[in-house]
This record gives C-alpha cells, sequence and structure tokens, in this order.
C-alpha cells in the first residue's frame, strides 16, 4: 500500500495524458462530471455507474440522540444522506490490489 | 442517471469534444478512482466526497446454511464518505 492521497488534480492529470486536451480543459472536465453527479443526487436521484458502483439517497428518520460527552439529549432531524455501493468489478480490484 | 446518460450530458455541453472522446474521459475519471484504490491510495475530491479502502480483520464466519465454521480471511474494501458541500446540498443548506 502506498498510502498516497489524489486529488481533483491528479484526475484531470490523467484526463490530459488520455484524451490530450488543455490542462485547463481537463480540470473543467472532472469539475462537471462531479457537478452533474451532485446534481443528480441532489434531486434525489441514484447516480449507477456500471463497473464502478452505485450512489444512492436515504432518507433517515428524525431521532432522540446523546451528546456523548455531556450525555445530554439532542433532537437529531430528519435528514438525506448519501451512500455508495461499489460494484463487484470494484471490490475485486481492490481486494485483489490490497492482498499481501 | 446510468453512465451513459452522464456521458450525454457532458458531450451537449461540450459540442467541440467527438463523443468518443467524451467516453474516454469519463471513463478515465472512473479507472482512475479504482486504480489509486487498488494501490490502497486515497482519492479526495472537496465537496463531493473522498473514496479510501478499509482493511477488514480476518475472522471466523459461519455458513448459514449449514452452521459450519469457516476461517475469513483479512480483506479490503472500498468505502466513500460523503463530503460536508454535498452533504449540505443534500439537507437543502447550501
Amino acid at each position: 500500500m502506498s498510502d498516497k492521497t489524489l486529488t481533483r488534480m491528479d484526475l484531470s492529470e490523467a484526463v490530459f495524458r488520455e484524451v490530450g486536451l488543455s490542462r485547463n480543459d481537463s480540470a473543467q472536465l472532472v469539475e462537471s462530471v462531479l457537478q452533474h453527479m451532485s446534481d443528480a443526487l441532489v434531486r434525489g436521484e441514484q447516480v449507477k455507474i456500471s463497473s464502478f458502483g452505485t450512489f444512492s439517497i436515504r432518507e433517515k428518520a428524525a431521532r432522540v440522540g446523546r451528546n456523548p460527552k455531556t450525555g445530554e439529549e439532542v433532537p437529531i432531524n430528519p435528514r438525506r444522506v448519501l451512500t455508495f455501493r461499489p460494484s463487484h468489478l470494484m471490490k475485486e480490484r481492490v481486494a485483489e490490489g490490497n492482498k499481501r | 442517471m446510468i453512465r451513459s446518460e452522464l456521458i450525454q450530458k457532458i458531450a451537449d455541453e461540450n459540442p467541440h469534444l467527438y463523443q468518443r472522446d467524451v467516453e474516454r474521459i469519463v471513463n478515465t475519471i472512473f479507472e482512475e478512482i479504482t486504480d489509486a484504490m487498488s494501490r490502497g491510495d486515497r482519492v479526495e475530491l472537496r465537496g463531493f466526497g473522498a473514496f479510501s479502502v478499509k482493511k477488514r480483520d480476518a475472522r471466523v464466519g459461519r455458513n448459514p446454511r449449514t452452521g459450519e465454521a469457516v476461517q475469513v480471511e483479512e480483506k479490503h474494501v472500498p468505502f466513500f464518505k460523503t463530503g460536508k458541500l454535498l452533504r449540505d446540498r443534500l439537507n437543502g443548506k447550501a
């Protein structure tokens, strides 16, 4: 494991290498992809990328939580959370690649 | 939304690009993320979320049908944590 962290910059660098657009355009395209995915999720849509995984929205009901430090009860409002379910292919590749 | 719809949206916004290049671009992005995780790397996309790899320790599992104990080996699984901006947007806060 190399324990590196990649960012948008690394993704746009990959696009730049793959397609040969300018670095600026590549960065812009990475941003558009993330933006379209986010917008669809905010609209409540599922985002399903074959052989990558599925992002879906779950509605969480209101509940009473507790401040773990003070023990005080605090109401937790109903909210929407995003879950990601990796595809079988991704799970396999991640499991294989990190095997020692 | 599925992969092909995402590709179409990007293609519509970029009429100067060939459809097949847009496909390569979108595929490259997802490919790069999976590649990073298969090397054990993290991918942090501020505002959207972060992909990382979590280790699951070896354990003794059980075959639910027979009740037989089976050794399950240590393994690594992909994990995604939603970014703050997207989490807020999902709840109408941004």
